[in-house]
């Protein structure tokens, strides 16, 4: 990196994270609008937050990739907080608000001061999946009416979730043309939404999904305002409405009930979940970092709070670190704070001049993002995936669930925790372990003087009770080098741990270190250890695997007889060498299957599943990939159809190369790479001509060995043909030229 | 002095008390804090009998009264240089000698105290020893008595461990510059910690450290705490400490590292008292 000239390093990314941030600010404003709507504040609201989170935690913050605004997490807790303190009176309510929210920003610059981001490692991390699970039913259950066009039904998280049935029967029974056209909206909206990540374009996935269901639905009402001649044909309950002149009619938070334990309920919870919030999505955020820095936690914290305080003062919703954004912020290339900041000022050009336009959406289509928003936080997978890790996660995770539903989100939460310290004095047999040695010190760190290795040593027990003076020291350690976790005095550790453990695995397999753990294996041995042989590595839940073979798997199996290659149907996890390639920067490799190699070890070909963001907006993929080793010398570059996205990366600084001589490779390929000179000279006539008359791959070099893509997806057995032939052609051809050129 | 229970242990404890008289040429003094009756006379004249090792100057004394003052009154009395306790690794297991007992009279007595948490009737080899490094003026002496008892027992690995405070190191950790930060800062601080040591033992008499392979470690981490865990860790058959020298505000908290050290002992442990041992 040039560390010289930072700041001409910054300008030089600047015109990527404008692009970046304006990606970011179309998915923002349909969900800062939505956010708002379902939390019964007015919708400028969660307009406000995101403007104040973008501008203010860009300057101050200290994440880099992460995007700032009204979260999902909060709805719940901001509806409850204007419900129940306005007492019949939404407006009211809201005022009450802005200073539950005012002080609660104060609170997360208190919590940020004396470096509390670590408390939130006390919450096992399956009680806060049931939480995040209940916060999305409780979304879902309320937006599913008004996607359908009602917006009357009232009542608590359970009894909503019941009614839907009722409305969906309403709606059949007496179909009036508005109810009919709301609905349409909303269900099309929704089935959008669900397929949108199948489609895989990057032309039309350069529109975040939200932004479409946006500008179609505008479209329909427009259609019937301006060829139909029918304009209000949605009521105005159905509609959005945003004030006229934004600095008259500021809200004046209302602080009267400053006092009261109920004023001070909420103001807790909020905080409370805009702190787990903001730190699940800085975590998931740092894990897709290209540049892998690490957050400073307790910065940013104190700068959301600053956000927070400032955008309550002018009647915003909490501002909170959102993964979904920051997610497509990564996807796009912003690569500094700078995205959030542009991200808010995007989002003040559309309300200052498209306040028209917006005031067009309709409801249901807000409703049908809250509703698919919804179902990402409380998706069944979840479930299915906490099951496969034990039996008594599941229990925990819907103790939460069902606790945080019934009562309010800060009693699920504590039940959550006081179900998995049962659970585990339940499985310990004995709580004396936990009680005896909760409050002692139990880890020790050192660099062994001989070796340079940094050693860490765990004593007694290591759960989510004490997890945070291991995480301590481990954050100590600089993740290029190597360290060694030992359990072996250690009695018991809990998924929490073993969780977290996996992702220092990740951190320091990302930046070249090495991270072992040791001394688990003793456990299963001596007292069969239920979290570890649990979670010893995340890829064996993936293990289960049918033993029949699909048609494919077959197909592919009698291709490797053929060729006489191997073939390995099951998953393997070994993918470090992938990890270096420059496709695989913002991306999650999960693992590999499907192996089909040749003898000499040249030719590799493999189905790989890998995701894209990360938390509740992880996108899971799988694609067909083939690596070849070529053993001549070779540039590391990267070759590409040309397209717009590949037009948009250009502009913001990646040079295409180009070649005079061959200016239809030139317009078809996008070719980068660092060493331009030894690229030139690599890229030969013959090879050119090679690449113009076969059809386009996506193409990378590491140096020493080639990865070659087709389609976003797997191939079939007719793709993975061609591709072969493709890739022995071109071999020759290199072979060819390193001949010549030597 | 080897202060003594009827505990299940009591065999091995005075076998090995034996022992040590013999390895160091002392003389040994038996207290036991109870009424004297015959039948536990003859048990305990039993086992010195049947012992391997004797030793010519043995003398038993039956005293009553509180445990911990009588044998800190004891202590002065027959002025010995070391005190010898077995205990058991956790304090509520056997509340009798470290819970109350052992633990008071490691803080209060003046002479050195050597804890048996192992103890054995046949003879174990003591093969490693760990032995503190802080910043302190006794450690100097500390660090000579386990080489004193490395070349008498014939333990051929020392391992010196320099305890480094984390507020020290005085950068908190929150994002990669800090961290570049802090790593730097605590390399330095290890190589001060390690010339400091190195030093104090390249001064000791070479006879001592001529025979003895030994190493230093620094840690960073809860003083008192981290070389217990340490000592465990490497299975260390001996763990030599300083003890509290007087109770100055510092001290006060070496007090406290001794506590961690008592609360769950990792080993045998040898607390160092100067007056003691001069």
């Amino acid at each position: 990196m040039n560390k010289a000239n930072p700041f001409k390093q910054f300008l030089g990314d600047l015109p990527k994270n404008i692009f970046s941030g304006f990606v970011v600010s179309l998915i923002a404003l349909p969900l800062g609008l939505g956010l708002a709507i379902a939390s019964e504040a007015p919708p400028i609201a969660g307009i406000i937050a995101a403007i104040a989170g973008g501008v203010v935690v860009s300057i101050l913050g200290g994440s880099h990739l992460t995007i700032t605004g009204p979260g999902n997490g909060l709805v719940i807790v901001i509806l409850s907080a204007i419900v129940g303190m306005g007492e019949g009176d939404l407006y009211k309510g809201y005022l009450f608000t802005l200073a539950a929210i005012m002080l609660s920003g104060l609170l997360l610059f208190i919590f940020g001061v004396f470096r509390l981001g670590a408390l939130s490692e006390f919450f096992p991390s399956t009680a806060l999946q049931g939480m995040l699970a209940a916060i999305g039913v409780g979304i879902l259950a309320k937006q599913f009416h008004v996607m359908l066009g009602f917006t009357d039904v009232k009542g608590n998280t359970i009894s909503q979730l019941i009614l839907i049935p009722n409305s969906i029967k309403n709606l059949l029974a007496n179909p009036s043309n508005e109810l009919i056209l709301a609905a349409c909206i909303g269900v099309l909206s929704l089935c959008f939404l669900f397929l949108y990540a199948r489609i895989r374009n990057s032309v039309f996935q350069l529109i975040p999904a939200p932004m479409w269901v946006v500008i179609a639905s505008i479209g329909v009402m427009y259609y019937y305002d301006l060829v139909l001649k029918t304009p209000e044909v949605l009521g105005s309950n159905l509609m959005i409405t945003l004030p006229e002149n934004l600095m008259a009619s500021l809200p004046r938070p209302d602080f009267s009930k400053i006092l009261s334990s109920e004023f001070m309920g909420y103001t807790l919870s909020i905080t409370l979940v805009a702190v787990i919030e903001s730190l699940l999505s800085i975590k998931a955020v740092d894990k897709l970092d290209p540049l892998k820095r690490r957050s400073n936690i307790n910065k940013d914290l104190r700068a959301l709070g600053i956000a927070t305080g400032i955008s309550g003062f002018f009647g915003g919703l909490n501002v909170v670190t959102v993964i979904a954004r920051s997610s497509v912020n990564v996807n796009n290339g912003g690569n500094n704070r700078s995205a959030n900041f542009f991200h808010a000022a995007f989002l003040v050009v559309f309300i200052l001049l498209f306040a028209k336009q917006i005031q067009k959406i309709p409801m249901p289509a807000l409703a049908a993002i809250l509703v698919y928003t919804g179902y990402r936080l409380a998706t069944p997978e979840n479930l299915f995936r906490i099951y496969k890790i034990g039996k008594e996660q599941a229990i925990i995770f819907l103790t939460t669930l069902v606790a945080t539903l019934l009562t309010s989100l800060t009693t699920g939460i504590l039940l959550g925790i006081l179900t998995t310290l049962l659970v585990h004095v339940f499985l310990n047999k004995s709580g004396v372990l936990f009680s005896r040695n909760w409050l002692k010190p139990n880890v020790l760190m050192y660099l062994e003087e001989e070796t340079g290795n940094y050693y860490v040593s765990v004593k007694n027990f290591c759960s989510f009770l004490n997890f945070f003076k291991l995480k301590a020291k481990l954050d100590e350690i600089p993740p290029s080098e190597h360290a060694i976790i030992d359990f072996s005095l250690c009695e018991f550790v809990d998924h929490t741990v073993m969780e977290g453990l996996n992702d220092y695995s990740r951190s320091f397999s990302r930046q070249g270190g090495f991270f072992e753990i040791i001394g688990l294996d003793v456990h299963e041995a001596k007292t069969e250890h239920p979290f570890a042989i649990r979670k010893s590595l995340p890829e064996s839940s993936f293990l289960n695997f049918e033993i029949s073979l699909t048609k494919r798997q077959k197909l592919l199996q009698k291709l490797s007889t053929i060729l006489d290659w191997e073939y390995l149907a099951d998953p393997v996890s070994n993918y470090a060498d992938l990890e270096q390639f420059f496709y695989f920067k913002t991306k999650w490799i999960n693992y590999r299957y499907n192996n089909l190699e040749s003898k000499n070890k040249d030719f590799l070909l493999f189905d790989l599943s890998y995701s894209e963001g990360a938390f509740i907006a992880k996108e899971d993929l799988r694609s067909t990939f083939l690596q070849i080793k070529v053993h001549q010398k070779m540039p590391v570059f990267t070759l590409d159809k040309e397209n717009f996205m590949t037009a948009i990366l250009q502009l913001s600084g990646l040079q295409d190369i180009d070649f005079k001589k061959h200016p239809d490779f030139s317009k078809r390929f996008y070719l980068s790479g660092e060493d331009v000179k030894s690229i030139r000279s690599f890229f030969t006539d013959e090879l050119i001509f090679f690449f113009e008359s076969h059809p386009a791959y996506y193409l990378e070099s590491n140096g020493d060995s080639i990865l070659i893509r087709g389609k976003e997806r797997l191939a079939s057995i007719q793709e993975i043909k061609q591709m072969l032939a493709f890739a022995e052609e071109l071999l020759k051809i290199l072979e060819k030229n390193n001949i010549s050129i030597f | 002095m080897v202060g003594f229970a009827f505990s299940p242990n009591l065999k091995a404890n005075i076998y090995e008390a034996l022992r040590m008289a013999h390895y160091f040429g002392g003389e040994l003094v038996f207290v036991h804090v109870g009424r004297k009756t015959p039948e536990k006379e003859s048990i305990f004249n039993e086992i010195v009998g049947s012992s391997p090792v004797q030793s010519e100057k043995i003398s038993v004394h039956w005293r009553i009264g509180d445990p911990v003052i009588t044998l800190l009154q004891a202590s002065k009395d027959f002025d010995v240089d070391l005190i010898l306790l077995g205990a058991l690794k956790r304090e509520n297991v056997l509340k009798f000698y470290l819970g109350s007992i052992a633990r008071k009279i490691t803080r209060k007595a003046k002479c050195s105290v050597l804890l048996l948490i192992n103890p054995s009737i046949e003879r174990q080899p003591c093969q490693h020893i760990v032995v503190n490094g802080l910043d302190s003026p006794q450690t100097k002496l500390t660090i000579e008595a386990a080489f004193v008892v490395a070349n008498a027992l014939g333990v051929k690995k020392i391992s010196l461990v320099e305890e480094i405070s984390r507020s020290k190191v005085a950068v908190a950790v929150d994002d990669d510059r800090s961290l570049r930060r802090a790593t730097l800062k605590k390399e330095k601080l290890r190589r001060q910690e390690q010339t400091r040591v190195k030093d104090v033992v390249q001064k000791l008499p070479a006879a001592l450290t001529a025979d003895v392979n030994w190493t230093t470690q620094s840690i960073f981490g809860r003083r008192g705490y981290s070389i217990g865990h340490y000592a465990k860790l490497v299975r260390a058959d001996l763990l030599v400490m300083n003890a509290q020298e007087n109770l100055s505000f510092i001290d006060r908290f070496i007090t406290r590292d001794i506590e961690h050290i008592l609360a769950e002992l990792p080993t045998d442990v040898l607390i160092i008292n100067l007056k003691g041992n001069e």
